[in-house]
């Protein structure tokens, strides 16, 4: 006999999802998830953008990583409340991981969270952790062909960043092709290129992350 | 590798289906698999049959039916199956112009179980 099921097979992390959005919303706490591969320089980013936020804004991390807390010291030695989680060899974060780190957190005392997922194109973009945004970074030396081979990680990103800028003269990074390639999958997302070494880039995608967490975005 | 806790969410989702309907056992799975999201049909093939081990599961077949994305080429119209990796531009007139949508899909749509009743074959009640 065959009967009819019609689910999600991923069903049970969409509700742990809801459970961490609303908690994240009681509190007022803005998330992103941070996806990109490994050495794009997600850790980078959350550094760079803390500094340029300045200090109006609370940010926290959580920090997924394989094995290691590497990148969670580096956070924390920056006086940032950070929570590690090591997926023990799984490829991605998933809801329940970001449930079980989100008490150790002060919620209360946070603007924005960011939620740094483990190195790999393919895998995250699968489980909503129940952030308000996912936020895909690329970087030049990775080549300008990923959104072609990882389509369904581009097509995932509210927003896009492109990092390493100041490499693009060293690199051929056909930038005008990365983009046609992201706009197949994904022709909203606003792309940001800009280089966490020496600040380039950083003001606009600092002020997108101002109206996302105003509610404002578009 | 994710195909592991997407192999657990089957077994899951499958399990409590067919102990809603009262089946001893599954004899098949029938999912739907987007081109887009990446997941190896032999992985989960692989994870599936060693999860699904002492449990109604073992030993039921896995039908995974892949759907391809769709392109439209935003110059020419034409439509066409994408798979990964994208091509560069439209397979007809060679423009970038290309919009790709679907292949995401990850769902169980059907299950078949033996409800311990040889002569319900045709019966459309659930027990």
């Amino acid at each position: 006999m065959e009967i009819p099921v019609v689910k999600q097979i991923l069903s049970a992390n969409e509700q742990m999802a809801a459970d961490n959005r609303r908690l994240l919303a009681t509190h007022g706490v803005t998330a992103l998830n941070i996806m990109a591969a490994p050495g794009a320089g997600k850790t980078s980013l959350i550094l760079s953008t803390v500094a340029a936020l300045g200090d109006g804004v609370r940010v926290g991390v959580i920090e997924g990583d394989v094995a290691s807390r590497i990148d969670a010291d580096t956070i924390a030695a920056r006086g940032i409340p950070v929570v590690q989680i090591n997926t023990g060899g799984n490829c991605h974060l998933e809801a329940w991981m970001v449930g079980s780190a989100l008490p150790r957190l002060p919620l209360a005392e946070l603007d924005l969270l960011f939620i740094e997922n483990v190195g790999n194109l393919i895998c995250p973009a699968a489980w909503d952790l129940g952030t308000a945004a996912s936020v895909v970074v690329a970087s030049v030396p990775e080549g300008h062909d990923k959104p072609y081979k990882y389509p369904g990680m581009f097509a995932a990103a509210d927003v896009v960043l492109l990092n390493k800028a100041d490499l693009l003269a060293y690199f051929d990074f056909d930038l005008a092709f990365f983009e046609r390639g992201l706009r197949m999958v994904n022709p909203q997302a606003p792309l940001f290129v800009v280089s966490c070494r020496n600040g380039e880039g950083l003001e606009a995608w600092v002020a997108w992350l101002r109206s996302l967490r105003n509610g404002s975005q578009a | 590798m994710h195909e592991l806790s997407i192999t657990q969410g089957i077994l899951d989702v499958a399990l409590a289906a067919a102990a809603e309907a009262g089946a001893r056992r599954i004899l098949a799975i029938d999912m739907v698999v987007g081109e887009l999201t990446g997941f190896v049909d032999d992985s989960i093939r692989f994870y599936f049959e060693w999860f699904s081990r002492h449990t109604p599961a073992e030993g039921a077949e896995l039908r995974i039916h892949r759907r391809p994305a769709q392109g439209l080429c935003g110059e020419c119209g034409h439509v066409f199956a994408v798979t990964v990796p994208l091509l560069p531009g439209c397979p007809v007139c060679g423009s970038g112009l290309v919009r790709v949508s679907g292949g995401h899909e990850l769902h169980i749509e059907s299950i078949e179980i033996d409800d311990g009743n040889p002569g319900s074959q045709t019966d459309p009640q659930r027990q």
